[in-house]
């Protein structure tokens, strides 16, 4: 079970929140080619090892938060 | 049946193939298979990290179907439906291929159109395909609880009777001893840590065994496609997630088909030796883990229990996770890279095992001709740019 340290509330149990992604995707801006607008929809990076990521406490404060997260061991660091 | 000592040599690998490909797991076995039955060319190397089919093919819940929604995937699941249907004889192997019937329930109104909708589709496009009432459901699956009264009550089901399950062991095994038998040389032990690739073109893989050259390469890595791919500097709209399995004690025969349920989300199976074989959908964060989190089983058991209240009291014997690569189509990625002579056939997400003939079949034949399998095209990495996406979040059956 995954323990996350929900940057109002604390650790909470995974449970009671939602998983939104890679963090740091912004809207692209001015002229998009088809390929840019693809990547923007639907490339994200998956690496095999320390992933920024986006998670909302939809049980709890219901805020969205950054944390960085290792997606072998599931250790933690820098949630804000 | 019992496994012989020796089904394929060992060998050390060679300092050049023409073809290479990374993962031996049921789809690249089953490439090499296909390129050397049907193309004739066994200079080929299966590379493989760990051993041979330890990955999502010792960990999958081992159905079988083909009653997609969408033409595309109708074409390429039947494909390997009909293949699955004269696999054992053609490998000289009991696979325990079993056409047992897959039934996809449904709970409410939505289902119920989804499901009349996808039986017609099914059947316009060659599938074999019925629409059962609740009290057919109870006649064909007599254990089930058709109850009105249950929280999700069953108002009904598709059913593809020549869907079923198979043993993925010996479907491995197999594949593994008649493409050794051809020539192909099938190496475990052997982690690729990159690509030499000279002006757009791939030439050799490095391993952890040494530098290969190769004519071709092909990834067959699964969950894994994104690592690799990575080190070729090709960038996939895959995300890795866990999915998880758990299979109970060992029971009489109580469970004579698939059943499986979008909505209150679980599939379930017996297995040929006694125990429910039952998944769900996958954790929802990325994950390399091969583990997951605890609710999902929760929630899925719980549905089990809804549906087959006979169950209360069996004991959960172990539980498991794969790493699945997905899809924002929740359809697989088959053909060209952007790296000439690199190959993909990834993105099956949840549902590789039952493609693993249809898949190598195409995989093969679009490493060999260079261009696209006519069943595989549609399947193309393009498709994320032109739009032409083959949505199958709904026949997928599993969340993604």
């Amino acid at each position: 079970m995954i323990l996350l340290d929900c940057p109002h509330c604390g650790p909470r149990d995974a449970n009671e929140f939602h998983y939104g992604g890679q963090a740091g995707i912004s809207y692209p801006t001015g002229e998009t080619s088809d390929e840019e607008w693809a990547a923007y929809v639907f490339m994200r990076d998956n690496p095999k090892g320390w992933f920024h990521e986006r998670w909302f406490h939809v049980h709890g404060c219901r805020t969205w938060f950054t944390v960085e997260r290792h997606t072998v061991t599931h250790e933690m660091r820098d949630s804000r | 049946m019992t496994h012989p000592d020796f089904l394929w040599r060992n060998p050390d690998p060679r300092p050049a193939y023409d073809v290479v490909i990374v993962g031996g797991g049921g789809h690249g076995l089953a490439t090499a298979y296909y390129l050397a039955k049907n193309h004739g060319i066994t200079n080929v190397a299966v590379l493989e990290r760990g051993w041979l089919a330890g990955g999502n093919m010792a960990r999958n819940t081992t159905i079988i179907r083909s009653n997609y929604l969408w033409d595309e995937s109708a074409a390429i699941y039947e494909h390997s439906l009909k293949l699955w249907e004269g696999l054992s004889a053609e490998l000289d192997y009991d696979l325990q291929f079993s056409q047992r019937g897959v039934l996809n329930l449904a709970h409410n109104l939505g289902d119920v159109r989804e499901g009349r909708r996808r039986v017609n589709a099914n059947r316009l496009n060659g599938v074999d395909a019925e629409w059962l009432e609740p009290d057919e459901v109870k006649k064909f699956c007599p254990i089930i609880n058709v109850s009105g009264r249950a929280r999700y009550p069953v108002m009904g089901a598709t059913l593809q009777r020549r869907g079923g399950i198979a043993k993925h062991d010996h479907v491995a095994w197999a594949l593994a001893r008649k493409a050794d038998a051809y020539g192909v040389d099938l190496i475990q032990g052997c982690e690729v840590t990159g690509f030499e690739i000279a002006g757009n073109r791939v030439v050799a893989v490095r391993t952890s065994r040494g530098r290969i050259a190769a004519g071709k390469v092909a990834l067959a890595a699964a969950g894994h496609t994104s690592v690799l791919a990575a080190q070729a500097g090709i960038r996939l709209p895959l995300q890795s997630h866990p999915l998880q399995a758990l299979v109970s004690e060992l029971l009489e025969p109580v469970l004579d088909c698939v059943v499986m349920s979008n909505a209150v989300h679980v599939y379930v199976s017996q297995a040929h030796k006694g125990e429910l074989v039952m998944g769900a959908g996958i954790d929802a964060y990325n994950s390399y883990g091969q583990r997951g989190d605890v609710q999902v089983i929760e929630a899925q058991m719980a549905a089990a229990l809804e549906l087959f209240p006979v169950f209360s009291r069996v004991r959960v014997l172990r539980t498991w996770a794969g790493i699945v690569d997905v899809s924002p189509d929740a359809s697989p990625v088959i053909g060209r890279t952007p790296v000439d002579g690199l190959y993909v056939n990834a993105g099956w997400g949840t549902g590789g095992f039952k493609a693993t003939p249809g898949s190598g079949w195409v995989y093969a034949h679009t490493i060999a001709h260079e261009r696209p399998h006519p069943l595989a095209e549609p399947f193309a990495l393009e498709r994320f740019t032109t739009g032409a996406l083959i949505d199958e979040h709904g026949a997928a059956a599993v969340a993604h």
